[in-house]
């Protein structure tokens, strides 16, 4: 008998040889800013716990070495990344000495290449599965209950993330807010004015290529020169329109990132209602007038019906890059995830830096699989009622 | 629209930028109106000139070493031998899109330090992601009666890879490429919150001291950079799909 090797399972098992022996698996250090030192997975945990893990590391890349069923891979990669999350949380108790609220423990290179590999197995046979769409937002349901699990049992408290959390709980939580209500605020405006917007480019041959000449040069403005431009004009705006002032308009704050942010989501909302309803087939517009439609029935009962999964891919790619822009309102005084960003970069804290990231790639890889699941959902039941 | 229009407006704005940058002193009347109890009217700190180059090296450097690693990842993943890769690798380009650069720029300073370095990361992170995805869709959506024919005129597969597959996906890649740039022009001004030196040093002094005129200078160089490399490379796209005999998209 000849063993067949995967060959993604040779990269995820010299990965994980690397990440689980030669590699730092937590830093420790003795407060929040001097340099760390190193420890390896058996330095870190319990005397029985880190062997235990090395087996486990182990066996699951033998699975990913090997040519292997894809349900026990699922397994192999889910058995890994979870006894991963809860053994980070038991080195944190481990390490911290009893009683010492200054030490900081963070997962090191070891820890995230761990993470990596088998995130990349994982994320192999999720797509080899070739999941349904309700099925992939189930799968991120599970995990974020997990994670969610983790965080309330107090798991990972010891961590330094979460002490940076614990010093700052309830502005984490109302720079979180303004961050949703900027990413989806602005997205709300820019589907309000930017479908309109597009069904009218798409209607009027003139307008299109000038609208769309626009919202491109608006695109190249970098972002941060975009919102401290919009300072001097919302500035006036609030000392000159009575009421504005009162509405929260104000030349820095949340009302610059909110119109540059909408700006810039105008473009692909835009263009994808142009490009969707461009798409439609003739066919089936030509039917419709001959059924007696009216123009006004024909964009809502057909164009735009059929135009919207393309729509919705504009959408999507808005969603995604607002939530990452959005952290950049906090240059501005927009608030935000960003404003931990900057500070951790202003402090060298990397753990701060952390704390304001993670939540925000989160936020856009959930935005992402649930708009993608919607995208295939609305597209596949077009195809199912109008077999072509 | 008259055909001359366009190629003038983009001479136009070619003089204005370079008078720019080498001559700032001579918009300063333009500007002034923008700062308030007599603040300086131009970047005071270093050229704008010396600004301009180093953003455009930050840049360049990025998109150079992105194109060479998608363009041959994305071979690798469309040969026989790496084929497997080639859902993950999908997988793997749409999340790498959910990062936030702010994010990716703060994450490699420790690892690398600040100034240009984690710049250089998070762009050729970001300006992977077009390039590899243009690429793959060029080489994969080639046409079957062509690499037929590629295969029946007894080509190798470097052969083919060399004389067929590249140069008909070349205006597909280059339209990548083309989109990696402009998004890295912008995303570069960013480094100068990890101290890179770009025009976002511009910006962000215009931020920190309320001068507007900074801001609007930085932007304006920045955007007016974007625009024109934009419809260079537009061009250039155009040429090689005539060349390649396909119609311009």
């Amino acid at each position: 008998m000849t063993i067949r090797l995967d060959k993604l399972g040779v990269v995820i098992a010299a990965i994980s040889a690397y990440a689980a022996f030669a590699a730092p698996f937590v830093t420790f250090r003795a407060n929040r800013i001097v340099p760390g030192e190193a420890r390896s997975i058996l330095g870190a945990l319990p005397s029985a716990i880190g062997p235990l893990l090395l087996a486990i590391v182990v066996v699951a890349a033998v699975i990913a070495l090997l040519k292997t069923p894809l349900i026990l891979r699922l397994a192999a990669s889910v058995v890994v990344l979870a006894a991963l999350a809860l053994l980070i949380g038991v080195a944190g108790s481990f390490l911290t000495p009893e009683g010492n609220t200054f030490a900081r423990i963070s997962p090191a290179s070891g820890f995230w290449l761990l993470v990596f590999a088998f995130t990349l197995l994982l994320t192999d046979v999720l797509t080899r599965l070739n999941l349904a769409p309700w099925a992939r937002v189930c799968m991120l349901v599970v995990a974020a209950a997990a994670i969610g699990l983790l965080l309330v049992t107090g798991s990972w408290d010891n961590l330094s993330i979460l002490k940076e959390y614990a010093n700052r709980a309830d502005s984490f939580w109302a720079e979180g807010s303004k961050h949703v209500t900027l990413a989806l605020g602005s997205l709300a405006a820019a589907v309000i004015v930017g479908v309109p917007l597009g069904i009218l480019c798409h209607r009027v041959e003139k307008l299109r290529a000038a609208a769309l000449n626009v919202l491109n040069i608006i695109q190249t403005i970098p972002s941060i020169a975009l919102f401290g431009l919009l300072i001097a004009p919302l500035g006036w705006v609030a000392s000159h329109v009575p009421g504005a002032a009162a509405l929260g308009i104000r030349g820095i704050g949340t009302a610059p990132a909110f119109v540059a942010l909408f700006l810039y989501s105008l473009l692909p909302v835009v263009a994808n209602t142009v490009v969707g309803l461009a798409g439609v087939p003739r066919a089936a517009n030509d039917a419709a007038r001959g059924m007696g439609m009216t123009d006004r029935q024909r964009l809502f009962g057909i164009e735009f019906p059929l135009a919207f999964p393309v729509i919705l891919t504009g959408i999507r790619i808005v969603l995604v890059q607002n939530i990452g822009l959005a952290t950049i309102a906090a240059l501005i005084g927009g608030g935000g995830f960003g404003v931990f960003v900057f500070q951790g970069v202003g402090q060298t804290a990397m753990d701060l830096v952390l704390l304001g990231a993670v939540p925000t790639v989160a936020l856009a890889f959930a935005a992402a699989i649930i708009l993608d699941a919607v995208i295939e959902m609305t597209a596949t039941k077009r195809r199912e009622e109008s077999p072509a | 629209m008259k055909a001359w229009l366009p190629s003038l407006l983009r001479l136009v704005l070619v003089v204005l930028l370079v008078a720019f940058v080498t001559n700032p002193g001579w918009f300063e009347p333009l500007l002034r109106p923008l700062t308030q109890d007599g603040a300086p009217v131009i970047y005071n700190q270093g050229s704008l000139l010396t600004l301009t180059l180093l953003h455009l090296r930050t840049v360049l450097i990025a998109t150079l070493a992105a194109t060479v690693v998608a363009v041959a990842l994305a071979i690798l993943v469309t040969r026989p031998a790496g084929v497997e890769f080639l859902p993950l690798s999908r997988s793997l380009v749409n999340i790498g899109q959910t990062f936030p650069p702010v994010a990716v720029l703060a994450l490699a300073v420790p690892a690398v330090g600040f100034g240009e370095k984690p710049t250089l990361i998070a762009l050729f992170l970001y300006g992977l992601l077009p390039i590899f995805e243009n690429a793959l869709t060029g080489l994969t959506t080639l046409p079957g009666n062509v690499m037929e024919a590629a295969r029946g005129a007894g080509m190798t597969g470097w052969q083919r890879l060399l004389k067929v597959e590249l140069p008909l996906s070349a205006p597909i890649i280059l339209g990548g490429i083309r989109l990696s740039v402009v998004i890295s022009l912008a995303t570069a001004t960013i480094g100068s919150t990890v101290a890179a030196r770009t025009l976002g040093e511009v910006i962000i002094a215009g931020l920190l001291s309320n001068n507007l005129a900074f801001v609007l200078q930085g932007g304006l160089i920045v955007a007016a950079l974007a625009v024109l490399i934009y419809d260079g490379l537009s061009a250039i796209e155009r040429y090689t799909a005539r060349r390649m005999g396909q119609e311009t998209a």
